[in-house]
């Protein structure tokens, strides 16, 4: 496969990732460079096998539904870019009319 | 020899018996950093006076007939992307630059309750991803044996600062090798874990079904003492191993006779480098002299663990990062009209340019056109990958083969072409999709002076097999004895100063 600039840009977008003119140009370079290699997995027989996730080989995992301390919510907002009052504070998110 | 040049096994004694205090342990190191670090730029962030005062405390208890506990007053460098509360955790990323953590990893909680006292935390590949650190976005560490050489990565400030005695050990982290391969590159020993042995929690995720914590050590001995501490069930993480372990210092035995060791062929297949070559069929033939049964066998899909491992890292580490949105902690953008265009922004600003190339190919190989034939295809061959570590385990004990094709590259040798950097985990990425141990232990140096590591492998949750052999290959030979010069000043046509 080959990853066009336009392919990363729109990529990107999608991961909410800003990314400069020159950078989409490269990486559209560099990751067709890898899918060339990722391409392979295709010659791979994997007929009948499952998609292994995890290794733990865990499922399920329960728990006791415990009240547990957790962290205060000072501590929580103390790395917070902005703030207001208790609450995380964020540009508008909402279109105005 | 000074406290902080002796090894975790050797120091313990020392501190018991009150012939050196806690507070000189923590000193010595200390002094050590200072006077190398600007050279070694192993550590982002050194923790002194935090360090001194736990280091009184101690002694203040050792004092009073206390008995000293597991790890008591061990200097510890601890990889930064492990939290540690009130003490700045940046993943060396821009991002993360001012994050004080308000909470602590399990591991680091682990290590504090045994009595180890964290000195610092050290370099490495931003968020984890690359091999020779130069992807951290304070300053590229320099290799102890030859400035002008990587450290290996991604944790290679923890191999840097153990290997020139800034710490007796040190935790990294390895989702692809970036324990083993750095150990490797500096002459040290270095654990991966099977998965789910020791705790994630509070560990920056980066590829969460293959990370996992382990130490970074100058012998075996001092591994086994570690990874007792830090290994165990931990109900805040869910893929965590919830039987009973073993004592890992019980299973230090020299003898190996009658163990059967598969070496896979796939392993020295092309792109081995013939030094790397050499030391590792010398360190067969003392295997075998120490009384092992040696067995060629086969891994046919390892050769694709590249391919599955780079869409599969990708596409979790594009999935983990979303939580890097510029909200509740981290890096923000200023002068966004709006949330969406912040969290863009913020994000292409704050990160560099490995860390947004597998998140444009983790986004990538999960959006619906391209899930089944790249995302779910790699998750199968995973299954085969771990499928072939079980059948071989069937007649073999470990494996044996080299850590990674070559030994520490030039700095700038490898950061121009991603592919060429990805090939240096050839080796050590198939134990991580298969969720199985891998430890890298020293066996030769090239004729400049370049360390070599040798990598075994056992089954999952085998580490007891694993550290007898290592533990035998060690005392049969001297090559984890030998300690580098450090040429000051030698680093200085190679560039990166550190900045920060």
């Amino acid at each position: 496969m080959i990853i066009t600039k336009e392919d990363v840009g729109r990529i990107s977008t999608l991961a909410r990732l800003d990314l400069r003119e020159d950078d989409q140009s490269l990486f559209a370079q560099q990751l067709s460079g890898i899918l060339r290699i990722i391409d392979a997995l295709a010659e791979v027989d994997t007929e009948g096998m499952n998609q292994m996730v995890s290794p733990a080989g865990l499922t399920n995992v329960f728990r006791e539904d415990i009240v547990l301390p957790s962290v205060d919510p000072e501590e929580a907002l103390s790395n917070a870019p902005d703030r207001e009052g208790a609450f995380f504070k964020v540009p508008r998110i909402m279109e105005v009319d | 020899m000074r406290p902080n040049e002796l090894k975790a096994h050797e120091l313990l004694p020392m501190i018991r018996r009150k012939e050196v205090t806690v507070e000189e342990a923590v000193t010595e190191t200390l002094h050590r950093i200072a006077a190398i670090d600007g050279t070694i730029q192993a550590y982002i962030t050194v923790a002194g006076e935090q360090a001194l005062g736990k280091a009184k405390e101690a002694d203040a208890r050792l004092a009073k007939g206390e008995p000293a506990r597991p790890l008591e007053g061990l200097p510890v460098a601890i990889k930064d992307n492990i939290c540690t509360k009130g003490l700045r955790t940046t993943s060396a990323s821009r991002y993360l630059e001012d994050f004080i953590p308000p909470y602590d990893a399990t591991v680091v909680r682990r290590l504090e309750d045994a009595g180890a006292i964290i000195v610092g935390k050290t370099n490495l590949d931003e968020f984890a991803m690359g091999s020779s650190t130069e992807n951290s976005a304070m300053f590229p560490t320099r290799n102890p044996w030859n400035l002008k050489r990587v450290p290996g990565g991604s944790s290679g400030g923890s191999a840097a600062a153990v290997i020139a005695d800034e710490a007796v050990f040190a935790l990294g982290s390895d989702t692809g090798g970036s324990i083993r391969q750095p150990a490797s590159f500096c002459g040290i020993v270095g654990l991966k874990p099977s998965y789910g042995l020791v705790s994630r929690y509070g560990l920056i995720g980066y590829a969460s079904s293959m990370d996992q914590i382990g130490p970074m050590t100058r012998d075996v001995k001092d591994c086994a003492l570690v990874l007792r501490a830090i290994a165990g069930y931990d109900p805040s993480d869910s893929q965590s191993y919830p039987k009973e372990l073993p004592d890992y210092t019980g299973c230090l035995v020299s003898d190996i006779s009658g163990i059967t060791v598969g070496v896979p062929k796939e392993f020295l297949e092309e792109g081995l480098s013939d030094t790397v070559k050499d030391a590792f069929m010398k360190a067969l033939d003392k295997l075998e002299e120490l009384g092992a049964r040696i067995m060629e066998v086969s891994l046919p899909h390892s050769r694709h663990a590249l391919a599955a491992y780079y869409v599969i890292s990708s596409a979790e580490a594009s999935s983990n990062l979303a939580r890097l949105d510029g909200v509740r902690y981290g890096y923000r953008a200023s002068g966004c009209e709006d949330s969406a265009s912040m969290m863009a922004m913020s994000r292409g600003e704050g990160l560099g340019p490995e860390v947004k190339r597998r998140i444009v190919l983790g986004t990538y190989v999960l959006s619906a056109e391209n899930h089944e034939t790249y995302f779910n295809e790699a998750l199968r061959v995973r299954s085969l990958i771990a499928r072939d570590f079980r059948e071989v385990f069937e007649a073999c004990d470990c494996l044996v083969g080299p850590t990674s094709p070559t030994v520490a590259f030039e700095a700038g040798e490898k950061t121009r072409d991603p592919l060429e950097m990805y090939l240096s985990d050839v080796y050590t990425v198939p134990p991580n999709l298969a969720g199985i141990p891998g430890i890298s232990v020293p066996c030769g140096f090239d004729e400049e002076g370049m360390p070599v590591g040798l990598q075994i492998m056992a089954k999952q949750y085998d580490e007891e097999t694993l550290l007898r052999v290592a533990y035998t290959f060690e005392e049969a030979t001297e090559f984890h004895k030998r300690r580098p010069e450090i040429q000051k000043g030698a680093h200085e046509s190679a560039g990166g100063e550190r900045s920060v």
